[in-house]
Parts: C-alpha cells; structure tokens; sequence
C-alpha cells in the first residue's frame, strides 16, 4: 500500500504539539503537592544530563574531542561564562582539536 | 493622569517588557540556532533517504521541531510503515516533551493566558526548554518566542539543505557545531551546582546512569528518546523521594 507523505508529516506534527500543548494550557496553577514540586524541579536537570553524555561523545568525529568539549564546557560553565560563551568554546575546542587528531 | 492614559502606560510598559524578553531570548537562541542548522542538516540526509523532496522537508521540521521524534518518523517513512505505526513512534520518541510541558507550566504565572500558552507549546524543544526554565523567576512566554524565532527557521532550512546538499558542508564544521547544543545544556546544569549540593551529585549521577542505560543489554536496544523518558521518570522520582526541595531552595533558582 502506498502513503502520502503529507498524511505522514501531518500525523507527525499533530501528535507532537497535542503532547507539547496540553499540560501547558491543562495546568494553571502552582502545584501544591511536594513530591510532584520536587520531582517537577529535578525533571530539566536530570533530562538535561542524561540527554547530554554520553552523547556529546558520539556528536563530534573522534569521542577524544567530545570529551574534551565536555570538560571545558563545565569548567567554563562552573566559571560562571555565558550561555553563548560556553557553547562557543566547546565548539571551538572540538574544530582545534580536529585541526590537530 | 486620567485613566485611559495609565491604561495606555500599561499596555507600553508590557509591549516594552515583552519586547526586551524576546530579543534576549534572541540572543540566547543564536548557539541553538547554529546547533539545530548542525544537527538538522544530517537530519536532511536522512530524510532524503525517506524520499522526501525539499520543501517536504521544510514542512516536517517547521510543523514538528523535534531531532529524535523526526529521524525515527523519517525511518520508518523510508520503511513504508502505516499511519498508525508513525503516530505511535511520535508518541514514544517526543512522550518526554510531555514531562518539559509540565515543568514549564509552573514557571508560568496563572494569569498567562491561553494562546500565549498555546503558542508556547510549539516552542518545547529539549534546548529551547532548557533556556527557558533556567530564566530567573517567572517565564515570559515571549522570551522563548525570541529564541524559537532565531532557532526554528535554522532547524527547518538545515533540514532542506541537508536534502539538497548532503555532503557539503566540510565534516569538520558540522562536527564542532554538533557540540554546540551539549555546551548549553551544560551551561544551563553546571551553574546551579554550586549552590545545590543535591544537584552537584545528581548530575553525576546521570551521566553514569545514562552511560550504563546506553550498554545495558536491555535499555541500550530501545530508542534513545525512550531511555530518557524512562531515566527522566526514575532519576527525578528518587531525587523528590529522597531531597524534597524546600520552598525558599526553590525561589532561588
């Protein structure tokens, strides 16, 4: 059986925003509950982190410059450097290490 | 003053307001813009393994905005998998979007009104969410218009270009652009740290956790969106268990 490709993409895209928009526009209010409060608070750490590594390993050519883009990207970061600064020096860092591996 | 006037003064002071928060919101976007035209340019190369043409491409990731969501859609188009097929794999690969919408509600105030909330809904994106729960204290909804006006046209031609073009950006310009979302994300997590002890053990904790869900022989077969929903789910719960965050912890962030 043949599919259209814009039944497809149209499926894709209806299922996605149905489940970005509905606790959105669902809840209100501040949640009293504190376990649901806490586990709310932790949720963008631990998602973060765990999307992060080892990820970041296998985004770059060699896993040698993803780790060093990790480290400097803490360290820059634990140094209190900017959103853009701290993307940017990892950047950087893996395009000069490429240069030289 | 009469009261049309301070009316009048109101409105300016929130147009002014909300338009300070989106071109902020701009200029934070710019390192996800560049990530997302990395990341959506080999995305394009896997679309067009699925067949789809350019402009088809285009649509996918201005209508969808979402990296994990869209390779497993674009394989399984390639396979000629069935419409239900393709809605349950959305469902699976972007469930955790469904966890970011839930945290982002509490870093609206109540009185946010509905299509500003429906508008922000497009906007939930692991990084654009990431930014946005990092703002200090209530969330503008237009700051993350901002960063979605930058990063969404960049995810969305990348695709395109990825299409048309597969190979030819130089690997290693792709390759250092590609670190550019995980450097802000770890500007967004690294940073809090040093205040919250909790938090400076937990996100190692991930790391490691995350690693061993990549080997284990059960996890490491299930998609990647799957393991961090799951991880997400069982990491966090634990965390609230044990180190319930106090109020005035909270207000801090």
């Amino acid at each position: 059986m043949n599919h259209n490709i814009y039944v497809y993409l149209a499926i894709m895209a209806g299922i996605t925003y149905a489940i970005r928009v509905l606790p959105l526009t669902m809840i209100r209010r501040q949640i009293q509950n504190k376990f649901l409060k806490s586990f709310l608070y932790y949720v963008p750490y631990v998602t973060l982190s765990v999307m992060t590594y080892p990820a970041i390993l296998h985004a770059t050519q060699s896993p040698l410059s993803g780790a060093a883009a990790l480290a400097v990207g803490i360290t820059a970061a634990w140094l209190g450097a900017s959103l853009f600064t701290v993307s940017a020096a990892c950047c950087a860092v893996v395009f000069l290490l490429e240069l030289l591996l | 003053m009469n009261e049309k006037q301070t009316v009048l003064n109101n409105k300016k002071n929130i147009r002014r307001r909300n338009g300070k928060a989106f071109f902020t919101g701009m200029r934070d976007g710019i390192p996800i813009a560049l990530g997302y035209f990395a990341v959506s340019f080999s995305l394009g190369i896997i679309a067009k393994k699925a067949g789809l043409t350019p402009f088809q491409g285009f649509l996918a990731s201005l209508f969808t905005n979402a990296s994990a969501g869209e390779y497993a859609v674009f394989y399984l188009i390639a396979a000629n998998a069935t419409y239900m097929e393709i809605a349950l794999i959305t469902l699976i690969a972007n469930a955790r979007y469904m966890l970011m919408s839930c945290a982002l509600s509490q870093k609206l105030t109540s009185d946010t009104p509905t299509y500003l909330r429906m508008m922000l809904g497009c906007t939930v994106t692991d990084e654009l969410f990431g930014i946005s729960v990092a703002r200090p204290d209530a969330l503008n909804p237009f700051y993350t218009y901002g960063a979605f006006a930058l990063a969404s046209p960049c995810w969305a031609c990348g695709t395109s270009l990825g299409i048309i073009a597969g190979n030819l950006l130089p690997l290693r310009a792709v390759s250092a652009f590609g670190v550019a979302l995980y450097g802000m994300f770890l500007a967004i997590i690294v940073p809090p740290c040093r205040r919250n002890h909790v938090l400076a053990v937990l996100i190692p904790l991930c790391f490691a956790a995350s690693y061993g869900a990549s080997v284990a022989p059960l996890l490491s077969s299930v998609s990647s969106g799957t393991r961090t929903i799951f991880l997400t789910v069982a990491i966090s719960a634990a965390a609230a268990a044990l180190f319930p965050v106090k109020q005035d912890e909270e207000a801090v962030e």
